[in-house]
């Protein structure tokens, strides 16, 4: 074994895979999550993981499509080179996992089974029952065990990250971490730290994340310098259900597996769903998407089933809500299997709302699913294939040098919009990758391994957080920092979520203020020195409002309509004449104008911690592969854009090619 | 069937708790307005957001262990009325039809950590004696795993959806810090990686670690672990498959002593 250590903090599917791959690789970890590992958010994913496999590739898939549809589906925001890399590497991912035991669904010949998912047209998605990221967990944390157990590996569950430790070059030398039930405080030197600490859902209050998807410690990674991602960009599931403490999913793969979405065609229409006949049933999607149908990308849906509540269609009363239809009547698919391919989100929803939906139309709405922004992180591309070079110390590296960000804490592969099923690929990926990285990174240690580093640094970092502790457990004004997390969410919910203006961001920014100055009055209900949970949620709520701002001002700031990033005041007008001349003159203009929103916006946002707030500013997107273009996904009457993009695309091609001549 | 619960209803809540892990227990009671929608986890984040007691009392936050809030994660089990369960897949309106008073209590056979978080730890090693995990050669690219059929995979994934939420072994008689009783949960995953085509090699290993004192044998057969478990796993199932192939096992070394 080498002599340096690598400190993981998250123990979901990205920080797991790099434990294992690290310990095969002999690499010592030390492994700190706030829960036990095997009950890390990755548990809630349901769907699926998305690989090219034997199915779709004697379609003629190849993983170039797969990849394709990644970059289209996050509206080319995210960098080529790693989505290439992570897209070539899922048929191996997914054999990884079934080598490693995980009880994926399988076809009557034993191969395993496959189903379609939004914003391709491909059944490109394995799984496990409808609790696909349960069980590719499971396997995982089963492997950590098993180097756990063999001394590779050492775990501190029910420790919490409280930020990097880094030298007077900027280097960072390990982390702080405090025990969550002896509140004892202590540093982990390392040659490397890796964060995999996940989303930052709670910034919403009531959202489909867990309960420890604060975006804490990607904050306070943030505060000591990272450089914070594409932080505007959050992705709202288009179906989930309502709830007074969660607002819980139903996977994709209910649409996947021929669900549909639909509302009545009279508005208000007081009959049982059941009591409906078709022929007045608005099945939205399929009507404007003939071509995806239910299973446009999510950032679709999620507007669409919005503007159709909006417009007076919602299915509640007292609520808004649209129908979600597993019943064999609108599916044509027997109750039996779905429940073998869909039980585990079936049980669900007869949980928790008393219905069966294979017997009446579940009621859903959309709720903040996914941070697709993260902390920044590089990557080195490989010139020959256009992908990664997988021994280069840069890939997931944030610009702290030894400060890695892996998974959903990251923001390397999802651009604007996250298609379903890639996130259990983009985490375990980019765990794995974590091998040949640090193997790089120990061949030639920045200024020389951790331990010619004197105790005094580590001392004095303890020492900071020890301070910070002591001058939160000592506030006692009157706020109540769990009814301000209510109203944080409430805000960010009805402002920064689905639809987005100018007017209302500035005036959250103005409300984040008095909140920011509210959490000074603070008062802990709690100020014991054991298993204090008040210090801990009351710590993470100062992440948050900080985090939120961040979030709020990048939507403030990116004038256009990207992905999950919706600002109508910037949307260009789709051609609408009849007139055949006057429509392609129309398109042309939308053309023109797409051209020059991609001009400004093509470009990722970067926030930097200063003492008055985030500083910003833009990077261009590697688009080194596939050229962007218009993201219509076959809406109907717009396919005179796509036709004229085209045709202009060629045009200037050919002009290129003469002059070249 | 009581009358359906209206806004307005004051629900009564009383929580057993302590301190630390040597104190004594005790128990509060609070009162906590009724919503539509309430699982157990919205009563205790509506007691964090108001920590005062019915008498007037301002007190210390109740101190839970919760994560994913949609009973795949399995932190949240309690004793709620008395049964062991999920906090968040148990609802208010479910709790009213049996009585007007809510009452939240931890599991007893772990360590009382604080409140109602308890110290579950002994679960995890336990997977760790069961050799819990397919011993695979290497994580590197060397293709496909084993053709699987149907059938098997209907098999296993029942026994994969176990969360270690430590419902099976509270309501486990033979389980308990008298006892080095392994408990019923290890006992099912060990059957789950003895189904596993690649697992099977090193069958031998699982079973002898349940042949031992705490093993397969302290096994009373109460069955009650299968009742309380919320993913339905097949606990009594797996305990009978393992007590079959543990006798094998030892005939099978008897015969080649």
């Amino acid at each position: 074994m080498s002599k340096q250590r690598v400190v993981i903090v998250g123990g979901g599917l990205a920080g797991l895979a790099a434990a294992m791959q690290l310990a095969e690789d002999e690499i010592a970890v030390d492994l700190i999550s706030m829960v036990p590992v095997k009950r890390s958010h990755s548990v809630c994913a349901q769907g699926g993981i998305n690989c090219v496999n034997k199915f779709t590739r004697a379609q003629g898939d190849t993983e170039w499509n797969h990849f394709e549809d990644t970059v289209y589906g996050g509206e080319f925001l995210n960098n080529q080179p790693p989505v290439k890399e992570m897209c070539y590497w899922a048929p191996k991912v997914v054999d990884l996992a079934d080598r490693l035991g995980v009880p994926f669904n399988r076809s009557p010949e034993g191969n395993l089974a496959v189903r379609r998912f939004g914003g391709t047209l491909y059944k490109r998605t394995v799984y496990a029952g409808a609790s696909t990221g349960q069980q590719l967990l499971y396997a995982l944390d089963e492997q950590v065990r098993r180097w756990e157990a063999e001394g590779r590996v050492k775990k501190y569950e029910f420790w919490e990250f409280l930020g990097p430790i880094l030298d007077d070059r900027g280097v960072c030398r390990g982390c702080v971490a405090q025990d969550m039930f002896s509140l004892e405080i202590k540093a982990f030197p390392a040659d490397a730290v890796l964060l995999a600490t996940g989303g930052c859902g709670l910034i919403f209050g009531k959202s489909t994340m867990s309960m420890v998807c604060t975006g804490g410690a990607s904050a306070r990674a943030y505060r000591a310098g990272a450089l914070y991602a594409n932080p505007e960009f959050v992705q709202v599931h288009p179906t989930a259900i309502p709830g007074a403490d969660k607002l819980r999913l139903i996977s994709e793969a209910a649409r996947g597996e021929s669900g549909r979405v639909w509302v009545p065609r009279k508005k208000g229409d007081p009959r049982h769903p059941n009591e409906i006949p078709e022929a007045e049933r608005y099945y939205f999607l399929e009507e404007r998407y003939p071509k995806y149908g239910n299973l446009v990308p999510r950032d679709i849906a999620t507007r669409e089933i919005f503007a159709v509540c909006k417009d007076g269609y919602s299915v509640n009363p007292n609520t808004y809500a649209v129908y979600l239809d597993l019943t064999e009547r609108a599916t044509g698919v027997k109750a039996e299997v779905l429940r073998r391919k869909l039980g585990a989100i079936l049980e669900t929803y007869q949980k928790f709302r008393g219905v069966d939906p294979l017997s009446e139309p579940m009621q859903i709405f959309p709720a903040v699913h996914y941070s697709m922004g993260g902390l920044w992180v590089d990557y080195e591309r490989d010139g020959h294939s256009g992908g990664l070079r997988l021994d280069s110390p840069r890939n997931q590296q944030t610009n702290v040098p030894g400060l890695y960000a892996i998974g959903e804490a990251d923001y390397q592969y999802h651009g604007a919009n996250r298609l379903g099923a890639n996130s259990l690929l983009s985490c375990i990926f980019a765990g794995l990758i974590m091998g040949p990285a640090i193997r790089a990174l120990f061949r030639d240690l920045p200024g020389g391994s951790v331990d010619k580093q004197p105790a005094r640094l580590f001392e004095q970092a303890v020492g900071r957080c020890k301070e910070e502790m002591a001058a939160l457990l000592r506030k006692d004004g009157p706020e109540n920092p769990y009814r301000l997390h209510r109203e944080l969410g409430e805000l960010m919910t009805r402002n920064v979520t689905v639809v987005r203006n100018n007017a209302e961001l500035k005036q959250t920014l103005v409300e984040l203020d008095r909140l920011g100055e509210r959490y000074e009055r603070c008062g802990l209900s709690d100020r014991g020195p054991w298993t204090n949970q008040t210090l801990s949620f009351t710590r993470a709520l100062g992440d948050m409002l900080m985090l939120a701002k961040v979030i709020a001002r990048g939507a403030l700031l990116r004038d256009e309509c990207r992905g999950a990033h919706y600002k109508p005041e910037f949307s260009i007008a789709p051609p609408t004449a009849e007139q055949p001349d006057e429509l392609r003159e129309q398109a042309r203009q939308w053309c023109r104008k797409y051209h020059a929103q991609n001009q400004q916006w093509l470009k990722t946002t970067l926030a930097k911690w200063t003492p008055q707030g985030a500083e910003f500013s833009y990077e261009p997107v590697e688009c080194d592969s596939i050229a962007p273009r218009p993201r219509t996904y076959g809406l109907k009457g717009a396919e005179i854009i796509d036709e004229v993009w085209k045709a202009e695309v060629a045009e200037a091609a050919g002009q290129k090619a003469a002059a070249a001549h | 069937m009581s009358t359906p619960t209206s806004a307005g209803t004051i629900l009564t809540v009383r929580v057993r708790r302590q301190d630390r892990p040597q104190d004594r227990p005790y128990t509060q009671i609070f009162e906590v307005p009724y919503q539509s929608d309430m699982n157990v986890i919205s009563v205790l984040q509506a007691i964090a957001a108001r920590p005062v007691t019915a008498d007037g009392q301002a007190t210390t936050p109740v101190a839970w262990d919760c994560n994913c809030l949609e009973e795949v994660c399995g932190a949240c089990s309690m004793l709620i009325n008395g049964r062991v369960r999920q906090a968040c897949s148990c609802l208010v309106d479910e709790l009213l039809r049996q009585g007007p008073e809510i009452s939240l209590a931890p599991l007893t056979k772990f360590p009382v950590v604080r409140d109602l978080v308890v110290d579950r730890s002994r679960m995890f090693e336990a997977l760790k004696k069961v050799r819990a995990w397919i011993p695979v050669d290497t994580y590197a690219d060397i293709g496909p795993g084993p053709t699987i059929s149907t059938e098997q995979q209907e098999q296993m994934y029942p026994l994969s959806r176990c969360m270690t939420c430590g419902c099976c072994m509270e309501v486990c008689p033979q389980f308990n810090d008298a006892s080095d009783f392994i408990g019923p949960a290890p006992i099912a995953q060990a059957a789950l990686f003895n189904l596993n085509p690649v697992g099977k090699m090193t069958a031998s290993e699982r079973l002898r670690a349940l042949m031992g004192p705490g093993g397969i044998t302290d096994c009373g057969n109460a069955q009650n672990c299968v009742k309380v478990c919320p993913k339905e796993v097949p606990l009594t199932w797996a305990i009978g498959k393992i007590g079959r192939d543990t006798t094998i096992e030892a005939v099978k070394r008897w015969l080649l002593k």
